[in-house]
């Protein structure tokens, strides 16, 4: 195990959590590289907060093992506490005190005293933007800006790891980019980091690997690209803004064969478009045989997937939705397994 | 200094700073038994058999000894607020004292209530109160209140560990209010019938305000009552140190396990 530790700063193996009948984790395993940003994805219910919250020690697990810096969770969860940073999926400042304070207590508490801690606060404050309502009680902030106060706090210490579950949800692009950029400083400055995301744009931006989980464990894993490569390509045509609906069955038709999966139609944007996997098929190829079968075509492409298509294609659509898909029944298949998934 | 005197200092350090911000909250606590001394010992005073200024005299240890017993209130207050609001969470994911959070948290409302308990005994002074035990009876007195306080807010606190809900734990709170009505605190217990009568003298605020009475020299303990009326100052005591006993590692437990 020991050689394993120094590559992972996280580690996990089979992690199991159970929340009455709800199975929330069902043997998740992850392996973080040490210096590298790991992107969590999945659906709502996937069990992304119960799997930072059990890593994070804040919650026991039922079954599995890991480790965080080195240290198992559960006998050293006291040398865990000390090698991390968390900013959980809701802002947990308190409200009734300042930013200022907030920072300068939490400071306090990770025994940053004195100067030493009140210039670190500053520093966060500073680069998070937070100066000007920095003496304002914290339940007055925004949203994005409460957010921000809470990432501030989990960076007191320059951690070794950092854990971040959604740390953009409901920002406006301004404090998203800010929270972007400090994320991958901080990851330039050796700082392993898990972060958890429904952006897709967001962990492919920020991630040098990405773990889809589903119904509490990893469907699949890989670097973005790698996980685009999977799928292949998504050929898409653009019809004039009058084809009637037999003119877009005609389209999508060709595409069926060309590619065959099935294709999606979209009225609204006037585009028929479907996953190409394999790697022969050509753009020209394309404009060819629907010019062949009468179809006119506007535009055309054959483009790398976005994550949302792979998203969306790994997980059997269960992102589509919103609801809880982990709530208890049978785990419903998903398209593909990664090789190392165990046997449930 | 160790880990945990280290870690409580500042976290009584946060509340006393919330205090700070928000005065008016303590104050308008601390004003709710001197509305009612004013109120019950006035208005009920005047159709009670006994003369208004010996119910008065009365009244004012029932009120100190349920402002003591107000420690659940607050404190399930504060704990669930904080679980809720994610507090909880961020300091368990630090490296601090398991201990310190509930520790500072209920030195903080100690120390308030010892102070907030002063304009009470002064009005209480004003209005007909008297203390005849001298300087370590009261010392005794105001000991055994605060003990009593201390105890009840780590009641508070581990209950709101598990509520995890202010709006909650606020309604749970105003239902504590009945506690000291099944008391001596404002009523005396022998007119009381038979059942409601051994609940009323086993209650721990009777202990406390019959011990307040009996260190301040207000009145004796009736010796025919049950044990803990009889021996008010012994029986405050114990309880006091039982509800510890019993709540400081129930409650260091609920928040190591918060959430799991
Ligand atoms: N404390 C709890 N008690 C009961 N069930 C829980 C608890 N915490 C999580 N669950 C359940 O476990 C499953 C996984 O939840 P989790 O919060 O980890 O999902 P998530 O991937 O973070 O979802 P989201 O994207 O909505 O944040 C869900 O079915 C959820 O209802
Ligand atoms: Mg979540």
């Amino acid at each position: 195990m020991s050689r394993m530790d120094t590559t992972y700063t996280v580690l996990s193996e089979g992690l199991e959590k159970r929340f009455g009948g709800v199975h929330a984790l069902r043997g998740l395993d992850l392996a973080v590289a040490r210096g590298t940003v790991c992107g969590v994805l999945g659906p709502n219910g996937a069990g992304k907060t119960t799997a930072v919250r059990v890593l994070t020690t804040l919650s026991a697990p039922d079954g599995g093992s890991a480790r965080v810096a080195g240290h198992d969770i559960v006998r050293e969860a006291a040398a865990v506490r000390l090698a991390i940073g968390v900013a959980g999926q809701y802002a947990s400042v308190d409200g009734e005190l300042t930013g200022r304070e907030n920072l300068r207590l939490f400071a306090k508490l990770l025994r940053l005293r004195g100067a030493a801690g009140r210039a670190r606060a500053d520093e966060l404050l500073e680069r998070f933007g937070l100066t000007e309502a920095a003496d304002r009680a914290a339940r007055t902030y925004s949203g994005g800006m409460r957010r921000r106060l809470d990432l501030a706090s989990s960076l007191l210490t320059r951690p070794q790891v950092l854990f971040l579950d959604e740390p953009t949800t409901g920002l406006d692009p301004g404090s998203r980019g800010q929270i972007w950029t400090a994320v991958r400083e901080l990851a330039d400055e050796g700082t392993t980091v898990l972060l958890t995301t429904q952006y897709l744009e967001e962990a492919d931006r920020l991630a040098d690997d990405i773990v889809l989980i589903d119904h509490g464990r990893a469907a699949h894993r890989g670097t973005p690209a790698e996980l685009k490569s999977l799928i292949g390509s998504y050929a898409e045509a653009v019809l004039p803004e009058d084809a009637t609906q037999p003119v877009f069955l005609t389209a999508a038709g060709v595409l069926d064969r060309l590619t065959g999966a099935e294709p999606v139609i979209d009225r609204e944007h006037r585009t028929v478009g479907a996953m190409a996997t394999g790697g022969t098929l050509t753009l020209p190829r394309i404009v060819r045989e629907l010019d062949a079968a009468g179809v006119p075509v506007m535009d055309a492409s054959l483009r790398p997937p976005t994550l949302d298509e792979v998203f969306l294609r790994l997980t059997g659509g269960a992102g589509a939705t919103a609801t809880a898909a982990g709530t208890s029944g049978p785990a419903r298949p998903v398209s593909r397994t990664a090789g190392e998934e165990r046997a449930a | 200094m160790s880990t945990v005197a280290y870690d409580s200092t500042a976290v009584l350090g946060r509340h006393l700073r919330r205090i700070r911000h928000s005065p008016g909250v303590v104050v308008l606590t601390q004003t709710m038994p001197i509305t009612m001394l004013l109120f019950f010992g006035f208005v009920f005073g005047s159709a009670l058999a006994t003369p208004g200024q010996e119910y008065r005299a009365f009244l004012v240890p029932g009120l100190l000894a349920a402002t003591a017993a107000g420690g659940i209130m607050t404190g399930m207050f504060q704990s669930s607020q904080d679980v809720q609001r994610g507090v909880t969470d961020r300091f368990r994911t630090m490296p601090m004292s398991r201990i310190a959070v509930p520790l500072g948290q209920t030195a903080a409302d100690l120390l308030t209530t010892a102070i907030g308990m002063v304009p009470l005994v002064l009005v209480g002074l004003a209005v007909g109160w008297r203390i005849d035990g001298g300087v370590p009876g009261a010392l005794g007195a105001f000991g055994l209140l605060l003990l009593f306080r201390f105890a009840t807010n780590w009641v508070g606190a581990y209950l709101g560990l598990l509520i995890r809900n202010e709006e909650i734990a606020g309604q749970l709170g105003s239902v504590t209010f009945v506690l000291p009505l099944l008391s001596n605190a404002y009523i005396p217990t022998d007119g009381l019938p038979g059942w409601l009568r051994v609940v009323a003298e086993w209650n721990p605020i009777s202990a406390v305000a019959a011990a307040v009475r009996d260190l301040c020299g207000n009145a004796s303990p009736s010796a025919d009552a049950a044990w803990p009326l009889a021996n008010p100052v012994s029986s405050a005591l114990l309880w006091g140190l039982v509800i510890l006993a019993v709540f400081v590692p129930l409650t260091v437990r609920a928040y190591t396990r918060s959430g799991e």
